[in-house]
């Protein structure tokens, strides 16, 4: 059974049926949203039950000519990188769906939005032909942009605009690379494809591959986002419906983490060797500088969103670690970002729909009204605080320990920002939950329903289950990232010797081998 | 017996999980019941697990076992082990038996609140996380026990969050214990890094097998971090700020978390660790220092305070001090020797205070108290045993776990440590009796509404008292010189006599055998010299102390307002830090700067498109124009260009 094809496009086949239906009957249209993304959900599952954790190779594969002429194709598969970004895709999707039910406004286009970005967002992580790839990449990019700029807040245009223009501003850098490397791949083998494993053959030159991976990491450091490129985050955010910011932190920002690890890496292994030191700074100011700012952020929304800067620095200097560690601790971390981040957006958001304010002075005392909401709402900021035995922690050990290997000084700065998410989560969450009711519309705040009930606790599940028995999400990606970082070494050499014999580019920094520990 | 160790984590955490789900619908006294008995089950369990390893010879006394694998990535491996040992047999033992009775007295002490549920619920989190601590095989999961504790100190400190303080002092303990958990985060993986495991066994035995030198800098980092995470969680110079802050929780609370358990954690660890520590003189010298420092320090802080849990909680931190100088100069046993007697003694002492508060309906202001003795006379006789016992009277159990440590800081160390332990010991005796005699002895100072309500707390709570006494008194004879049963016990971890030498220390051990008997009847000596101060100022001489005050203000107002450690913290990192962050990272770096480029170029990009559009007028003329002025471009490019 093709499950990847149907995973990608059943959101949109649920997308004619619910344009065949009357905008009135808004509740039908929900149910019938609702039940698209569950299903695809449940089609999702056998990727993890029947995935072969013993080979690199890529599973499920399905290929299909689309354009021949130019060498295109329908080019899908996963392997263990790629297949918890999926199921995480499938996952916060129909959370989400139930998110948004207090929507009211063109729910129909709403949802229909909605599944498009299901369809993009998934197509991004399967894609094996490029060309494909950038498909997806820009057609995720469109209902989210819709979801922003009419179901947003006030400055949703500036916000939806400034989120378009500067992802496709690194978009477009990303485009050029990916026609560069489809013209050298036929320059040396004689063959016009945009085949990602036959990319993964080719042995480019330090500058090419220097030029190249900067273009890429252009692209994915703005979706990331990375620090100097993070401050589309904090408005999007801010502006998008509760939904919006749940899949821009769960699985937008994914794409660029996931972008390194697809392409950057195995693609320009030499150039990603010299960028380590710039890549890992940027992560590491990232930490620290997202902590410090969300800390004094006055509004709930905000707070969260600086915090993802600081999480997702975590992810890339584990990825840019290059070891086993740091690159599993980063795949997990991604996961555990999607998890626990989202499921802050989620409760901020129920906040939101009770009181219609976000600002943190506004709340304060509601643990006494809303006993089981506190429940909830210190076990995520928990998870998001990196507490051991819940998932955060695993994923944040791995990447430091990895960072530590290689460069202990990068590690010991980057561990820092364990003390500054305690500060600025826990002191967000006595502002909110502690203290005496001051506010008199807070004394009447009804506790989670029915709903939001349901939204939780799969969330909640997963955030023990990764936390006490992580095996069961490391073991699969093993292979994948064992050959990863073969690639990536063996390629290194091969490229490091040809380098040696043409000489004419001096690397703007000195590359480092991995096994070496520095202070 | 040995394969039961799993149970004694489970019963607490089928106790919490009960508790926290449906407690709520229960009523009062079954969520009590499940409580306790999910950790009177627990400690009879451990009592199981100690006869079984009773039973097998003293060298084979170690066994693991092993639950599953928990983080594995490459060659990091952290499993869910449990380790039996008689050190760790030796801890579960004081957490399950302390925690069981602090357990029993909470029915009482919480009847009326209404967050009982919950409050049971973090209690039994917190026993089942503390001996997850100490049963764990690998520093990593021992790290999982060691924040856990942290987040149950964390909630039980807020238990009353509607108080602004509580909730303060709770996120003050829990960002602290953060700091020193940074150094533990950062010793694990350069543990990793140098012996390529996170295994107890496997790094002691490599430790201890001659594979380092001593004084090889990469252990004496290692112990470094290893020991940051310690001042954290034990309250150490300079990171004990929170512990004070933290007596905002219910006084039982603080009986068993910020005294008898948690905050040994510390001390546990070191002593885990004795084979790295013992490789670092350097370290060893750390750890001895601060200890004693803090000793005296906090013992200092404690003699002018008024607020009755005020000065348990310095006492903590100054005995908690006595336990770090005894690791420090390597006397592992009689570090954890103070540790078990402490736990008795102090949690008794709480305990106490509490039934104090709960009689005087919540005050602990010292100076609204007196005369209490004839009113509770139960709370006042246990009461009474604790003070002796801290203050080092023999044959209280205090006596003998001090005297031995003020000895081995001599024999072991050196003349300075000894001195400040023993006026650390002095100071001790004086402010516990000057408390006693404020709240005990003396005229009535209370209150009217607080006089009319005074009562004796019920069986419940002071029957825990009673057995504490007990312990207080009895549990000394554990160590008695000469035939320690506890030394024994210990050695198979602590190898040899449980005193190891520190290499390239001064070599100890060669005193005569008049030494102890003479430093037993010189510490005896000190502890009534504070004790007579004490009795001479509170009792005979009520408007001494105000004098003094007067006469010495400066120096009474520095002790008073604790050296005004909190506020130049304050000065020094909260504010610069908020500061920094609001107006320059945020406000300037990211809204002005990095924003302020992102719009700029925007506009830039507009404004070059109006400028762009003036071009397009509409008008034949002006095009025209245009292409006539291409042309001459052109044509002037063709004729000079070249």
């Amino acid at each position: 059974m093709p499950i990847l094809t149907l995973i990608t496009f059943l959101p949109i086949i649920g997308v004619f049926f619910i344009l065949s239906m009357d905008s009135r009957r808004s509740e039908l249209i929900r149910v019938t949203t609702l039940l698209v993304s569950v299903v695809v959900f449940f089609i999702s599952l056998p990727l993890y039950v029947t995935f072969d954790a013993h080979t690199y190779e890529m599973q499920f594969v399905e290929k299909l000519q689309w354009i021949p002429s130019f060498g295109i194709h329908y080019h899908v598969g996963i392997d263990g990188i790629s297949l918890f970004l999926i199921l995480l895709t499938t996952f916060i999707t129909p959370i989400s769906i139930l998110a948004s039910w207090h929507i009211t406004r063109n729910v129909k286009e709403y949802m229909v939005a909605m599944l498009v970005l299901e369809t993009g967002m998934i197509g991004v992580f399967i894609s094996l032909d490029l060309f494909l790839f950038y498909v997806f990449w820009e057609l995720m990019l469109i209902p989210m942009y819709l979801l922003i700029g009419i179901w947003g807040g006030p400055r949703r245009i500036y916000a939806a605009v400034k989120f378009f223009i500067y992802t496709m501003a690194g978009s477009v850098f990303m485009l050029l690379a990916i026609i560069a490397l489809y013209f050298l791949n036929h320059r040396t083998t004689g063959e016009y494809t945009f085949n990602l494993l036959e990319f993964y053959r080719l042995d480019l030159s330090f500058a090419v591959q220097f030029w190249l991976f900067l273009a890429f990491a252009f692209a994915f450091a703005i979706k990331v986002p990375m620090f100097p490129f993070h401050t589309w985050l904090p408005d999007a955010h801010v502006e998008a419906p509760t939904a919006g910011s749940v899949i821009l932190a769960g699985v937008l920002l994914k794409m660029g983490t996931y972008g390194f690890v697809r392409f950057c890496l195995p693609l320009f292994p030499e150039a990603s060797h010299a960028f380590i030191p710039v890549i890992s700074w940027m992560a590491i100011v990232g930490i620290i500088y997202g902590a410090l700012v969300s800390m004094v952020q006055d509004d709930l929304k905000k707070l969260v969103a600086y915090s993802s800067v600081s999480h997702l620095g975590f992810v890339m200097l584990g990825i840019f670690a290059f070891n086993i560690q740091g690159i599993e601790g980063g795949i997990t971390q991604m996961i555990n970002h999607g998890l626990s981040t989202g499921a802050l957006f989620l409760v901020v958001g129920m906040l939101y729909e009770r009181r219609h304010t976000r600002m943190i002075a506004d709340f304060g005392g509601l643990t006494k009204q809303m006993p089981v909401f506190a429940t909830f709402f210190l076990i995520v900021t928990l998870s998001s605080i990196g507490l051991p035995g819940l998932n955060g922690f695993v994923g944040e050990f791995l990447i430091l320990v990895g960072t530590f290997k290689s460069r202990i000084l990068y590690a010991s700065i980057a561990t820092s920002g364990i003390i500054l998410a305690a500060v600025y989560m826990l002191w967000m969450f006595q502002r909110v939950m502690f203290h005496e009711i001051t506010h008199e519309e807070n004394k009447t705040l009804q506790d989670i329903n029915k709903r939001e009930f349901a939204i939780l606790i799969p969330i909640m599940l997963l955030i023990f289950w990764i936390g006490i028995y992580p095996s069961s999400f490391l073991r699969k990606m093993d292979a994948s990232v064992n050959h990863l970082l073969k690639q990536i070494g063996e390629k290194a050499n091969i490229v490091s010797n040809v380098q040696k014999q043409n000489n004419n580019i001096t690397p703007l920094i000195d590359i480092v081998p991995e096994t070496k520990t520095e202070w | 017996m040995l394969n039961l160790v799993a149970l004694i984590l489970l019963f607490p955490l089928i106790g919490a999980a009960f508790n926290g789900t449906i407690g709520k619908r229960l009523r009062k006294e079954n969520v009590g019941y499940i409580a306790c008995g999910a950790i009177g089950l627990s400690f009879f369990v451990s009592l199981l697990v100690f006869c079984g390893l009773l039973l097998l010879p003293p060298e084979e006394r170690l066994f693991e076992k092993q639950l599953f694998c928990w983080i594995e990535s490459g060659s990091f491996k952290s499993v869910v082990g449990l380790q039996v040992d008689p050190l760790s047999t030796l801890m579960i033992l004081v957490v399950t038996g302390v925690g069981f009775l602090i357990h029993i007295y909470s029915i009482g002490y919480m009847h009326h609140d209404k967050g009982y549920h919950r409050y049971f619920c973090y209690l039994n989190l917190f026993t089942f996380s503390m001996l997850l601590l100490v049963l764990s095989n690998n520093f990593l999961l021992m790290f999982i026990g060691w924040e856990a504790v942290g987040l149950c100190s964390y909630l039980l400190i807020g238990f009353w969050f509607e108080k602004k303080s509580a909730s303060n002092a709770a996120k003050k303990a829990f960002v602290v214990n953060r700091v020193g958990d940074f150094g533990f985060a950062l010793g694990i993986m350069l543990i990793f890094l140098t012996f390529h495991t996170i295994d107890f066994t496997e790094v002691l035995s490599a430790a201890s097998h001659g594979n380092f030198e001593a004084g090889s800098f990469t252990i004496t980092i290692i112990t470094l971090l290893l020991f940051m995470g310690a001042t954290g969680k034990s309250a150490q110079i300079p990171l004990y700020t929170w512990l004070p802050d933290a007596m905002e929780g219910p006084t039982p609370v603080s009986a068993l978390i910020h005294a008898a358990t948690m905050v040994t954690a510390g001390v546990y660890m070191i002593v885990r660790c004795n084979a790295l520590y013992m490789l670092s003189p350097f370290t060893m010298i750390v750890v001895a220092g601060i200890g004693a420092v803090t000793a005296l320090f906090a013992a200092s802080i404690g003699l002018v305070q008024n607020d009755i849990k005020r000065v348990l909680a310095y006492s903590t931190i100054s005995q908690l001090g006595y336990m770090f100088l005894a690791c420090g100069v390597g006397a592992f046993t009689a570090g954890v020797f103070h540790l078990m007697t402490h736990a008795f003694f102090k949690a008794l002492l709480f305990l106490g205070s509490g039934s104090v508060i709960h009689a005087l309906s919540g005050e602990q202001d010292m100076r609204k108290m007196g005369g209490l003795r004839h009113h509770i006379p139960t709370t006042y006789k246990t009461f009474l045993v604790g003070t002796v016992a801290i203050a080092g009277i023999p044959p209280f159990a205090g006596f003998f776990s001090k005297d031995e440590i003020l000895l081995e800081s001599l024999v072991r160390g050196n003349f300075i440590y000894w001195s400040i332990g023993a006026l650390a010991a002095f100071f001790t005796a004086f402010y516990m009796f000057r408390l006693l005699f404020m709240t005990f002895h003396g005229e009535s100072r209370l209150d009217h509404h607080a006089a009319e309500h005074l009562h004796e707390s019920p069986r419940n709570m002071t029957l825990p008292l009673t057995v504490l006494a007990g312990l207080s008194f009895f549990g000394g004879f554990l160590g008695i010189p000469g035939a320690s049963a506890i030394n024994h016990f210990l050695s198979p971890v602590l190898g040899g006599h449980g005193h190891t030498e520190i290499p390239g220390a001064a070599s100890g051990g060669h005193h005569g055998a008049w030494l102890p008997y003479l430093m037993m009847v010189v510490s005896t000596a000190i502890a009534l010299g504070g004790i007579f101060l004490a009795y001479h100022m509170y009792i005979k001489k009520p408007a001494l102390p105000k004098k003094l005050a007067e006469r010495f203000s400066l120096i009474y107002k520095l002790l008073l307002n604790k050296y005004y450690v909190d506020e130049i913290y304050d000065a020094l990192f909260v504010h610069p830090t908020k500061k920094i962050s609001a107006q320059i990272l945020w406000k300037l770096v990211d809204v002005k700067m990095i924003d302020g480029s992102v719009n700029g170029i925007a506009r830039l990009v507009r404004g070059f498109g109006n400028v762009l559009r003036l071009l397009q007028t509409g008008y034949i003329r002006n095009y025209a124009f245009y292409i006539v002025l291409g042309c001459i471009f052109i044509i002037v490019f063709a004729v000079f260009g070249k």
